[in-house]
């Protein structure tokens, strides 16, 4: 698993990519409780804001973390959002990417750089 | 992920100041003690929420008794042979007849009929009690001074102040203050607890039944302690405060009153009693008065209203309002809004032109580019349970 400065995951699996937040973001927004994804079949730029995430008291977004197209979105979240309080780093990912080099992912910080970065 | 501000008190927070400069209230250990998420508001560094979370924060009050801690709020007593009638001077509401032991919701306007700040007013025994907003303080003692120069304005600066709200508020208060279960809503009175006088009002800015107490700084730690000792005592941070009193449809200052709306439309006209209205015994005298008073006659152009949200999106202050959805020109917005843990939905609350502000009447939101239906709704979002 492969994590961003804006505490996300990012984790390989097969020739997509899959994202979600991290258990400390999902921690600093509190109970979530509005998720919107983004259109599956759409092609995103890296920093683009695809996703909204709402707690009860802070609307955040999720940001594309590379170039590709979302292959596939998480609509339990959408019935359920508390899932991202439950499970942020198994359940509740939020959408799958096809990227076109998968070596990309190196780019980003692995699990103990993230907890550097949280200090 | 980027964000994570909370917008219903970006309007009113001490933005720009730094950690040093903030002020602690006598609280503030026992917040952080507590776990408390800390933040900046109105100058002060204050609990956002505790380890509860908003959400249980907020149900925990709904179903059992919160103690919140609104020590930054400005407490102000105003004394004088006539200091009633003079405070009339600067608001639309009737305080010549007020009783002692009682106290009344009360707004200062301007010449334009514009909310200044909006504040309790009670009267003890040989005084005026006033308590007004963290952020409006300063404004509101300069502006009692220069209004008022016959009367003596003294800042409380050395009281705490703390608000036990939910069902069992009263079980809880009782427990300590046995005497406090006689009180109704907006009764005020003083209680000793070990040795010190505390100065209790039956009133609170949630909706349900509560209290609001004064208490000596050096008390305010083992008060707030002896009630937290009892198991349906939870601490409250400022989050669950402002989604308690939006199901409330209670006003945030900055948000859904300020110069820009007059009491009328911001759906207040109970405030302002017959006596100072047309025709009553001391008509007008108050800044805005033929404003205000016009607006009463005539019924406003615009009023707040509930707003209910068709679909599960929470839309938050600033959201434009459509009357139709392919309208160009918005005919209002938002001033609060957010999900209501009690009603499990979300809720908001704004302007509308009076055309469009009938219940049910169908309205469109822009939010992220995309309209989106809403249903003018009563307020209260939630049947308030004070104990009148």
């Amino acid at each position: 698993m492969r994590f961003t400065e804006e505490h996300e995951w990012l984790r390989l699996d097969g020739d997509v990519v899959v994202v979600g937040i991290t258990e400390h973001a999902a921690e600093q927004l509190g109970d979530v409780v509005f998720v919107e994804l983004p259109e599956v079949e759409a092609m995103v730029a890296k920093g683009d804001e695809i996703c909204v995430i709402e707690s009860v008291k802070a609307a955040s977004d999720i940001l594309a973390p590379v170039d590709g197209e979302i292959v596939e979105v998480n609509e339990a979240l959408v019935d359920t959002p508390g899932l991202v309080n439950d499970d942020p780093q198994g359940d509740a990912w939020f959408f799958k990417m096809k990227i076109d080099d998968t070596s990309i992912l190196d780019d980003f910080m692995g699990e103990d750089d993230y907890k550097d970065f949280l200090g | 992920m980027t964000g994570g501000q909370s917008p219903a008190h970006a309007g009113s927070d001490g933005a720009g100041m730094t950690e040093q400069t903030l002020k602690r209230t006598p609280l503030h250990a026992l917040h952080v003690a507590q776990g408390a998420r800390m933040v900046p508001f109105a100058g002060y560094d204050m609990p956002v929420q505790f380890p509860l979370g908003v959400m249980g924060e907020h149900l925990h009050t709904r179903a059992q008794a919160g103690l919140f801690d609104v020590s930054h709020m400005g407490q102000v007593i105003l004394r004088g042979p006539d200091a009633d009638v003079a405070l009339e001077r600067l608001v639309p509401v009737a305080l010549k007849e007020l009783p002692v032991g009682r106290q009344r919701y009360a707004m200062f306007t301007d010449s334009s009929g514009g909310i200044l700040d909006d504040l309790m007013v009670a009267r003890r025994e040989g005084h005026l009690f006033l308590v007004v907003n963290a952020a409006r303080k300063d404004h509101d003692i300069a502006h009692l001074r220069a209004g008022l120069p016959e009367v003596e304005v003294t800042e409380v600066t050395d009281r705490a102040l703390l608000a036990l709200q939910g069902p069992r508020a009263c079980d809880a208060l009782a427990a300590l203050i046995p005497d406090v279960a006689q009180m109704r809503f907006m009764d005020v009175a003083s209680h000793d607890w070990q040795g010190a006088t505390l100065w209790v009002s039956r009133s609170g800015y949630t909706g349900e039944d509560g209290f609001e107490i004064s208490v000596p700084e050096a008390l305010a730690e083992a008060f707030a302690q002896a009630l937290l000792a009892l198991e349906w005592v939870a601490p409250i941070g400022l989050g669950a405060r402002d989604s308690l009193r939006l199901e409330a449809g209670l006003c945030l200052y900055g948000n859904d009153i300020d110069t820009g709306t007059t009491p009328v439309e911001a759906g207040l006209p109970w405030a302002i009693q017959k006596v100072r209205r047309r025709g009553g015994a001391r008509e007008g005298g108050f800044p805005g008065a033929n404003v205000i008073l016009h607006q009463l006659e005539n019924g406003p152009e615009r009023q707040r209203v509930g707003l209910l949200p068709e679909g599960r999106a929470p839309m938050r202050a600033g959201t434009k309002l459509f009357a139709a959805e392919g309208d160009g020109s918005p005919v209002g917005q938002i001033t609060s809004g957010g999900f209501a843990p009690s009603l499990g939905r979300p809720v908001a609350m704004g302007y509308l032109p009076a055309r469009l502000s009938a219940p049910e009447s169908l309205i469109w939101a822009e939010l992220r580019g995309k309209r989106l239906p809403v249903r003018v709704g009563r307020l209260p979002f939630r049947p308030s349970t004070y104990c009148k």
